[in-house]
């Protein structure tokens, strides 16, 4: 069987949340399927957290409706709790109790005996090899270990379904590497895992994932499948002056965005552009006239972030017609 | 030298805008902490009422029992006179000595007057009456207002009979008596005393009338509502503030599991806070331990639960901790003026006695007082103590129906 014909573990219809005036999530269609890892991408204040919040039966959506594990929510949330884990935005664990207090107290207050807990909790700090901090009060810790004993404390009970809300923020690349390891290992194991970002690079490693902006699902699909409609959009450039370059290209329509990376600058074309290989040409020649030199211009491979931007600038398009960036509409 | 002088003013001038800066800064945050403007409008203006209405020494409607043996129309009349000097409150018949010193061990009453079977006859015959006053000592101002009024009393009947005694000298032994009726039954030419009414008053439990003997008991319960009910009121808060909070609620865990689990611990640090004052009360303040220390343990188990749950209350209702803190003062305030602590209880007015039946510590104040200086059992105070179960239902109900396993 594949995936595909399961029943999803996560699905969504209309989900809207409202805060006051403001539509924190406005109307989410998701499905997660089982053992996948499915990333949520999103700046700050997109939605990603109110989100995962009614997904946890922590909010009451204002309209439209969750089903997660089949508990309606969020009044089936108590029936749900059980099956799910559930790591919070903030370290959420008991700071004056040490890790093997910690992951105890987790461990039985989802109702494992005394005998179960002793056990579970060995065999957990062996696996997230805790074992050398088993007697350090989880203040002490720094924030890699930190959010390694709440995925440990999120797990101990072995739920169904795992929802992760930023658990690698502020952590440095090799804490995010082995968290991000210990996540496969879970997905592996048989666990779903729903898991916010901004980090692209942890996003590419999702199997599927959604990109939220202003509380809406903005595009929706596996990395590849984002990424796929920007193939041949994307023009890797060297100039000599790359901040100068930048300034000059913001005037040329063909151009959507230019990023910056050390000597390159990674140019997003609008949608309107030619193929990749004929922009580079007519951006080559645009910036000779602008007395520019050294210029090297070359079609590259579109990544998870140029599909992002894309959509930002999409939106910002639609917001702003025209005005923003003077003769867009003029792009053959 | 007219540098320095301009560098010293340049810096008394930066200090300035600094201050300022500070200052405007505090005061913007206060008009913005709403509860804190609260707490120094309100508890100014709470304590005001609270002690114009508490502070009064003067006792009054103590609840009294009589034990009428003589049951004769003097006794009637002399009775009518005692409740009109309003300073007893004649509210329970008795048919023994024994039922009325049981009203006194519950607190039922705070005094008994006992009328002597021979009233009429002693009185009659000029040998002069005694009338005995039983009066609860655990409480001083209350005794020493019995004690007052009653030799009052006493007085008063002596004087007003003196117009009818005839003889050469007023405090001569033997006095002739024409009575209040001068055709009546009375024989005319008798001996009387000069006292024709003596009230004595017996001080029951406290007989030396020590504040600490009365103050200590009642500081268990006040020290017990304070810190009991700061305990809890910070427990969800400080999950809340700590972030925790939100990681508890996508547990399993229900509320009422919740709400019992913060409480549990507490009822035995409690206890041993009770141990605490009492040794400390008993080692350095001699304060009498009559009763059973097991009943008064039982007693204090609802009445701790109650401060618990109320604290429960304060913690759903309350953003921060400070503001937890804040909140415990509004109803700790009433407890300690309103309960009797501070103020005698029967010399408030009615609706502040309302008020502070209400209170658990009211109840509380009667069962440690009536346990350790009575020495009463436990059973006999079961009024007080359902009281209190009452009152703890009632917030713990409130304390588990305002915690929300939800964010909004």
């Amino acid at each position: 069987m594949s995936p595909d014909d399961a029943a999803p573990i996560i699905e969504t219809v209309g989900l809207t949340r409202r805060f006051g005036e403001r539509l924190a999530v406005d109307r989410v269609d998701l499905a997660v399927r089982p053992r996948e890892i499915f990333g949520c991408l999103g700046p700050n204040g997109s939605g990603k957290t109110t989100l995962m919040r009614m997904l946890m039966g922590l909010l009451a959506p204002s309209e439209g409706r969750a089903t997660v594990l089949g508990c309606e929510l969020p009044g089936d949330a108590e029936r749900l709790r059980p099956s799910v884990g559930y790591m919070t935005q903030r370290f959420s664990l008991y700071e004056d109790l040490t890790v093997r207090e910690n992951l105890t107290f987790a461990s039985e207050v989802f109702g494992l005996s005394r005998g179960e807990t002793r056990a579970r909790v060995a065999e957990t700090m062996d696996d997230f090899t805790l074992g050398g901090y088993a007697n350090t009060r989880a203040g002490d810790l720094s924030g890699g270990w930190k959010q390694r004993v709440a995925l440990a404390a999120a797990t101990i009970h072995r739920p169904h379904l795992l929802v992760l809300d930023e658990p690698t923020a502020g952590l440095d690349p090799q804490s995010r590497r082995e968290f991000w390891e210990k996540l496969f290992a879970l997905a592996h194991g048989g666990a779903t895992i729903f898991v916010s970002t901004h980090y692209m690079d942890e996003a590419v490693r999702c199997h599927r994932l959604c990109l939220l902006r202003d509380g809406r699902v903005a595009a929706i699909g596996s990395p590849a499948e984002l990424c796929a409609p920007l193939a041949g959009r994307v023009v890797n450039l060297h100039v000599a002056e790359p901040e100068r370059a930048i300034a000059d290209l913001a005037a040329e329509p063909l151009v959507a965005s230019t990023t910056q990376l050390g000597d390159t600058l990674h140019v997003l074309l609008g949608p309107d552009a030619p193929p990749a290989a004929e922009a580079a040409v007519r951006i080559d020649r645009f910036l000779r006239e602008h007395g520019h030199h050294d210029v090297r211009a070359g079609e590259s491979e579109p990544n998870l972030e140029d599909a992002f931007v894309a959509l930002v600038v999409a939106e910002r398009r639609i917001a702003e017609p025209d005005s923003a960036r003077p003769g867009a509409g003029a792009a053959p | 030298m007219n540098a320095p002088a301009a560098g010293l003013r340049a810096r008394v001038r930066l200090a300035l805008r600094r201050v300022g800066a500070m200052a405007r800064k505090e005061l913007r945050q206060l008009t913005r902490d709403r509860l804190s403007l609260g707490f120094i409008v309100g508890i100014p203006s709470l304590q005001l009422v609270l002690f114009g209405y508490a502070i009064n020494m003067d006792v009054r409607q103590i609840p009294t029992a009589v034990l009428d043996r003589a049951d004769s129309a003097w006794s009637r009349k002399l009775l009518g006179e005692l409740e009109a000097t309003q300073t007893f409150d004649l509210r329970r018949r008795v048919r023994s000595e024994a039922e009325g010193i049981r009203l006194l061990e519950s607190s039922e009453v705070g005094a008994v007057v006992i009328v002597p079977p021979d009233l009429d006859r002693r009185l009659l015959r000029g040998r002069g009456a005694e009338i005995s006053i039983l009066a609860d000592a655990s409480n001083p101002t209350v005794a020493n207002a019995v004690i007052l009024a009653g030799q009052g009393f006493g007085r008063d009947w002596s004087s007003r009979m003196q117009p009818y005694v005839v003889g050469p000298t007023p405090g001569a032994p033997a006095l002739h008596l024409v009575p209040d009726d001068r055709h009546g039954f009375a024989p005319e030419r008798d001996l009387v005393r000069a006292e024709p009414i003596r009230v004595a008053v017996l001080p029951f439990y406290n007989p030396e009338r020590r504040t600490a003997v009365f103050i200590v008991p009642g500081l268990v319960g006040v020290i017990l509502t304070m810190t009991m009910m700061l305990m809890t009121a910070l427990a969800v808060v400080r999950e809340r503030e700590r972030g925790t909070f939100e990681y508890l609620i996508a547990t399993p865990v229900s509320r009422s599991e919740v709400m019992v689990g913060k409480i549990l611990p507490y009822l035995v640090v409690g206890h041993v806070q009770v141990a605490l004052v009492l040794g400390l009360g008993w080692t350095i303040f001699d304060v009498p331990i009559h009763g059973s220390l097991l009943d008064l343990g039982v007693g204090a188990l609802p009445f701790l639960a109650a401060m618990l749950s109320v604290g429960l209350v304060v913690s759903s209702l309350a953003r921060s901790q400070f503001q937890a803190t804040q909140m415990s003062f509004f109803f700790f305030l009433p407890s300690m003026l309103l309960s009797g602590f501070m103020f005698p209880f029967e010399a408030m007015p009615r609706p502040a006695q309302w008020i502070g039946e209400a209170l658990p510590l009211t109840h509380f104040l009667r069962i440690a007082r009536g346990v350790l200086l009575k020495g009463a059992p436990i059973q006999s105070l079961g009024g007080e103590v359902l009281a209190i179960v009452a009152f703890m239902a009632v917030a713990l109900g409130i304390a588990v129906a305002s915690f929300r396993k939800r964010l909004e």
